[in-house]
């Protein structure tokens, strides 16, 4: 992975980019605003794929919109580079600095600014913690739907960068489906407001394209989410399976019956015993893979779609089956699942996390191909999956400290997401393309398609400043991709259907 | 005006691409049910997409739906019933509030007006449900985006950008839609004799309850009337309707449970399966609601906490028929064109709780003078410029529909 060389002229005025910045705060707090310090800067280094670490030029902490604007503005003027950071969880290096950017945290951003019960919304500022959104509501029977693993400590703004999902999505949507409105501060330090409290703005859907962005549209400040009644009743059924092709036929059969369940998440055996030495969740080590299927709703309907949910996985040979009886038990059955990224951590020193999506029914035969990659590259992998919705998340073990095998892991790990796409999927479900899967983007995508994804960068950011060298495997320049390519010559068309 | 009626994608392709050597515009539309929303198009040449019809792919264990653009919704909805299963997002059929046929929609259609019916509140817009696409850009290539599973951030998000775009960015050829399980059972829990005010209260009050709501609509009386549901053109007052859907014995369990929440609002009746069809199709649908044909229909969609103040504000001034849907989110008005067809006092009735105004009909000069869509503010405007300037640098797609720049 090669990241776009720095820019001499930049790193050359370094000092005068910092003094510009500090120029920008108040005097006695600048201390709190500006970090330059190499110790200091260290904690920015990465975010969550900590395989790729790159010092920046300099941290700034804003804390107003007005801060961010500025900053922004003093950027494009100089022509410096800007990688916004929320609270830095990404999975796919999507906040890994440059050499010869700033990196724009948002980390003070820390206030709800508004509980909105008439109009079932929360207004906050782009720092604040995922699951702080629904701990606001909670107590009056309110939640907000997406809710990405790292939810304890990761930002809303980051959320929409990268149009967070989670393991409740299959019912609740990812962020892009609930998001009213934001905030947004442009690369030439303007503030644009997009939707409110209403439902789908008029014009063109920029809402819509600005979340998943990225980080290279603009930098979000605020935002304002649709919350959700919470549920009478949750229920969440633990089923063990003696092959992964079984369970895979009882997720294919619920979704057939019309159950969209609120979760429904699958493990394979590698993956159960590396979680149960962990949590000790209660998990049948005997079983090949084990599907968690969370039912949640009005009770009456709990009740009822628990037994056919039952009935369905006993047909699909579930050879084990187990009814949570109070949130308690709930909570455990889920309890390995959620640290299964730790536990797999504690029994290899290190692992790769992928995140394709597949056909559902494609199941069994990308597992067994996974299982062959595996026996080739010689790296065990345990699988943990949105099996409700068709996301993968294949963990490769491997040690950083034996030579070559980062090397070896990425390249296992690209042939996994090309075999995602080979099947009819996609490179990235929920973590975003990031530097990660940049270089992976032509797999999925034409010249032709990419160029005109590009152009939505140019029509917000011309000159390339904001968060350059993630995404987009080649960056074209804005100018070149403006051209009109008429195709000359007059064509007669004998053969088109006419009025 | 010349007309073409491509079969293939790549027939499309060289229309446009015969139109951008000739510098000429192209008006594109599907089977044109609704030109009558928008500004009117100078065009040289027409693109209809009615005969690019046909489900390329359904594969009802993946809820997932492929068809070229121009496939009739009322085909889509065939092959989908006979799955039980459906689009969630409720597609309108808005063909008779335009004076044409009832099913004359395309998918295409649907997708560029980016248009949802009741449910919109619970199940997301038509641009939620869109997975991915193909079309035709600006520079006469034929561009792939998104993908066929639900779960994908690879890469920006331009079939939303494409979504309601009103073919003024690109010729989408081809679209995938998630399809959904129907549900079983359809209830409706109506309320008799609110005014705007209660209604909104108890809409609010319903949809902050756990009882799942997916279709929340307020009727004037006057509006009631004109139901083919007799429980609601007999109320000879306002009704005020809550869909619940689900499997049996939830619906039932939390009508009761909607009724009883409810009850200090006023009597309660349950409309079952046949007529709770209707009337949702009615509320849907619009035009036998609304059905003064010379009046101009404005669409409007607010914070639903302001929908019964803005709807009695803009009754009161200007004497309009109106309905709410979307939990008050929603305003649909219905009133004589006069020298703006109203935009002055509808934009300024939104303005302070924040929302747009759609100009949904009205005769075609007052479509001319009068902004149909919502004017943005100058920053947005001017990225919804750049926008159109990067995808059809030409400005050769329906010039001028959506507003003067787009």
């Amino acid at each position: 992975m090669q990241l776009p060389e720095p820019d001499a002229d930049i790193l050359g005025r370094r000092d005068a980019i910092i003094a510009g910045l500090t120029a920008l705060f108040p005097k006695h707090r600048v201390s709190d605003h500006v970090i330059h310090e190499t110790a200091s800067m260290r904690v920015f280094e990465c975010d969550g794929l900590s395989a790729y670490r790159q010092l920046p030029l300099v941290v700034v902490l804003p804390e107003t919109t007005e801060q961010v604007s500025k900053v922004l503005e003093f950027c494009h003027q100089g022509g410096v580079k800007v990688v916004a950071r929320g609270a830095g969880t990404s999975l796919s290096g999507g906040a890994l600095p440059l050499a010869d950017a700033v990196v724009l945290g948002l980390g003070k951003f820390n206030r709800i600014l508004d509980i909105d019960y008439a109009n079932r919304c929360v207004v906050a500022e782009a720092g604040v913690a995922n699951m702080a959104i629904t701990d606001a509501v909670a107590a009056d029977g309110f939640f907000y739907g997406p809710d990405p693993s790292s939810q304890v400590v990761c930002s809303i703004g980051g959320n929409i960068a990268e149009n967070s999902g989670g393991v409740h999505c299959l019912k609740y949507g990812l962020t892009t489906n609930n998001v009213l409105g934001l905030k947004m501060v442009l690369i030439d330090g303007r503030v644009v407001e997009i939707g409110g409290r209403h439902l789908d703005s008029g014009g063109y859907d920029l809402l819509g394209v600005i979340t998943g962005s990225e980080g290279l549209l603009g930098v979000i400040t605020e935002v304002t989410l649709r919350i959700l009644a919470s549920p009478e009743d949750v229920c969440a059924l633990l089923l063990g399976f003696p092959s992964t092709a079984a369970a895979g036929e009882c997720v294919a059969a619920i979704i057939g019956a019309g159950v969209i369940p609120a979760g429904m998440e699958m493990m394979d055996r590698p993956a159960i015993h590396a979680t149960e030495e962990f949590v000790h969740a209660g998990y049948p080590l005997d079983a090949e893979a084990l599907l968690i299927v969370e039912l949640d709703g009005p009770a009456a309907e709990v009740e009822y779609l628990v037994r056919r949910v039952q009935d369905l996985a006993q047909d699909a040979g579930a050879n084990y089956t187990r009814i949570s009886q109070n949130d308690a038990e709930r909570e455990r059955f889920w309890a390995g699942r959620k640290n299964a990224f730790p536990a797999v951590g504690r029994i290899s020193p290190d692992y790769y996390c992928m995140d394709g999506t597949i056909p559902r029914a494609r199941l069994a035969e990308v597992l067994a191909r996974i299982s062959e990659l595996s026996k080739q590259y010689g790296l065990s992998v345990a699988n943990v999956f949105h099996a409700g919705d068709g996301n993968l998340h294949p963990l490769i073990l491997y040690d950083a400290n034996v030579p070559g095998e980062l090397e070896k892991t990425e390249e296992f790990g690209s042939e996994i997401l090309r075999l995602c796409v080979e099947v009819g999927g996609v490179l990235t479900g929920e973590h975003g393309v990031g530097v990660e899967k940049r270089d992976l983007m032509g797999v999925m995508f034409t010249d032709i398609d990419l160029e005109q994804q590009q152009r939505i960068k140019c029509a917000f950011d011309p000159d390339q400043l904001l968060n350059p060298g993630k995404v987009f495997p080649v960056l074209h320049r804005c100018v070149e991709l403006g051209r009109a390519h008429v195709h000359g010559g007059k064509i007669p068309f004998p053969h088109l259907p006419r009025l | 005006m010349q007309g073409f009626h491509p079969e293939t994608e790549s027939q499309a392709a060289d229309v446009v691409r015969a139109a951008l050597s000739e510098n000429q515009a192209i008006q594109v539309t599907g089977n044109g049910s609704k030109q009558g929303w928008g500004a009117p198009v100078a065009a040289e040449v027409a693109l209809g997409l009615s005969a690019l019809s046909g489900i390329e792919c359904y594969e009802p264990e993946e809820l997932v739906l492929t068809a070229k653009a121009g496939t009739a919704m009322a085909e889509i909805e065939q092959a989908l019933t006979e799955k039980d299963q459906t689009l969630a997002f409720e597609p309108p059929d808005l063909g008779p509030l335009y004076g044409g046929g009832a099913d004359s929609g395309t998918l295409g259609g649907i997708i560029a007006c980016n248009l949802s019916g009741p449910a919109r509140i619970r199940s997301g817009a038509a641009r939620d449900h869109v997975l991915g696409l193909d079309a035709i850009g600006g520079r006469g290539e034929i561009f792939h985006c998104g993908g066929r599973v639900v779960k994908n951030v690879t890469g920006f998000d331009l079939p939303k950008v494409m979504a309601g775009s009103f073919g003024t960015l690109g010729v989408m050829t081809s679209i995938t839609v998630r399809a959904l399980p129907r549900a079983e059972k359809l209830r409706t829990v109506l309320i008799f004799g609110l005014d705007w005010e209660r209604a909104g209260e108890a809409m609010g009050a319903a949809l902050r309850s756990p009882h799942d709501i997916n279709g929340a609509a307020h009727l004037s009386a006057g509006a009631a009337a004109l139901s083919q549901a007799s429980y609601v053109s007999g109320a000879g007052q306002p009704v005020t309707a809550l869909r619940i859907e689900g499997p049996g014995p939830s619906a039932a369990a939390r009508c009761a449970a909607l009724r009883a929440l409810l009850a200090p609002f006023g009597e309660t009746e349950e409309l079952h399966g046949h007529n709770s069809g209707l009337l949702w199709r009615e509320v849907r649908d619009v035009a036998a609601l609304l059905p003064a044909a010379g009046n101009c229909i404005w669409r409007l969609s607010v914070p639903p906490a302001s929908g019964a103040v803005v709807t009695e504000t803009l009754i009161a001034a200007t004497g309009a028929e109106a309905f709410m849907d979307w939990g008050g989110g929603l305003i649909w008005l219905s009133l004589a064109p006069g020298l703006d067809a109203g935009a002055g006092v509808v934009r300024a009735a939104i303005a302070e709780c924040g929302g747009h105004a759609t100009l949904m009909r009205a005769p075609e000069a007052l479509r001319g003078a009068v902004p149909v869509f919502q004017p943005g503010d100058a920053i947005t405007e001017q990225l919804a410029a750049r926008l159109k300037g990067v995808f059809d640098p030409a400005g050769i797609f329906n010039p001028g529909r959506m507003n003067k720049a787009a």
